[in-house]
């Protein structure tokens, strides 16, 4: 299956691929700090063990960020 | 208004400029800008707003100096190490540009506080370093219906996207709430570079004064991420959120809330 990651081409041997499995494939350190845009829907992320991503699909990952110091005050 | 023969030669290369002309300086003198943060993203930020001759800038913020911050806080300089923020921002300010009046708030945010500040101004920039700020940010702007900027650093990373409320997504359609506490990266792993603070802030600046020029396109619906590491701007598409908390179409916030912070400090 071949997805779109933040831009890029990701394959994967996988027939089905739930979001919280793409997140560990992408080695994401913290996946509470990331949201999920699925072909520009944000996604819930109760859903993300459940909806199953489909070939061509459009993924993004947005990352929390803060402002440099204190970043996680 | 009528401008003083020094005000024309100061804003000169402005006027010159078919998008701003005198009208548009004008524009920009008339202007009420509230920076909120004057820390990485509200050096840079104020330094070009003031610079930029918005007639009113405020500032609000409730830390002082601390010399870790001049690797990148560019407004506040090593002889200002324990003073006000806002207070080192106010005086280079008004030795940049005296045109500017510049109004202080010597205190954090709250969300008992911030309705009463933000309703004073045209356009906010969210220049705050933590995450139950840039929600109450957000959210305080879109109960106030103030357009403002949000702005975001971490390591080589960056991210802005400008905030229509109401009419564009907000935070919360990104970010329905702040992280766990316990889920952010240990101490150890936050830093950012000093130039990001410049990339971003000063990005977010030419967002408030496209606004106060009504030019141009606004990063609306459009979240701008830049990574220093590889010298690449990306944008990520975006649209409100029917299930955003907020503003979408079952809200379920009603009031302005603090949220708890995590009880960690790198300064």
């Amino acid at each position: 299956m071949k997805l779109m990651v933040n831009g890029k081409l990701f394959e994967t041997k996988e027939k089905t691929l739930v979001i919280d499995f793409l997140l560990k494939e992408k080695n994401v350190e913290s996946p509470e700090m990331v949201s999920v845009e699925l072909n520009g829907r944000i996604i819930k992320r109760d859903d993300f063990a459940q909806i199953e991503l489909q070939e061509n699909d459009q993924v993004e990952f947005l990352y929390f960020m803060g402002g440099g110091q204190n970043s996680y005050e | 208004m009528d401008y003083t023969d020094s005000q024309l030669e100061r804003y000169s290369r402005h006027i010159l400029l078919k998008d701003v002309g005198i009208e548009g300086q004008i524009k920009i003198s008339n202007a009420k800008v509230l920076v909120i943060g004057a820390g990485g993203l509200g050096s840079p930020a104020l330094l070009y707003l003031a610079a930029a001759g918005v007639g009113t800038i405020g500032i609000a913020d409730g830390d002082v100096v601390d010399l870790s911050n001049l690797q990148r806080q560019v407004i506040h300089f090593t002889e200002d190490v324990d003073k006000p923020k806002v207070l080192s921002a106010k005086e280079k300010i008004n030795n940049l540009n005296p045109d500017v009046n510049v109004i202080t708030y010597q205190k954090m945010l709250t969300a008992d506080n911030i309705l009463g500040i933000i309703k004073e101004y045209d356009f906010i920039l969210d220049g705050t370093d933590n995450f139950p700020a840039k929600f109450l940010v957000n959210d305080a702007c879109i109960f106030a219906k103030k357009p403002f900027s949000h702005g975001g650093i971490l390591r080589f990373y960056g991210q802005t996207i400008t905030i229509d409320p109401w009419k564009s997504a907000c935070y919360r359609c990104l970010f329905i709430e702040p992280p766990p506490l316990d889920a952010v990266p240990s101490c150890s792993q936050a830093g950012v570079i000093g130039v990001m603070a410049g990339v971003l802030g000063t990005i977010q600046a030419n967002e408030a004064i496209k606004f106060i020029l009504e030019k141009g396109d606004l990063l609306t619906n459009r979240l701008l991420t830049f990574d220093a590491l590889a010298s690449k701007f990306r944008e990520v598409s975006l649209e409100r959120n029917p299930e955003c908390p907020i503003c979408g179409e079952n809200r379920v916030i009603n009031e302005l809330m603090d949220y708890e912070q995590a009880a960690c400090k790198i300064g």
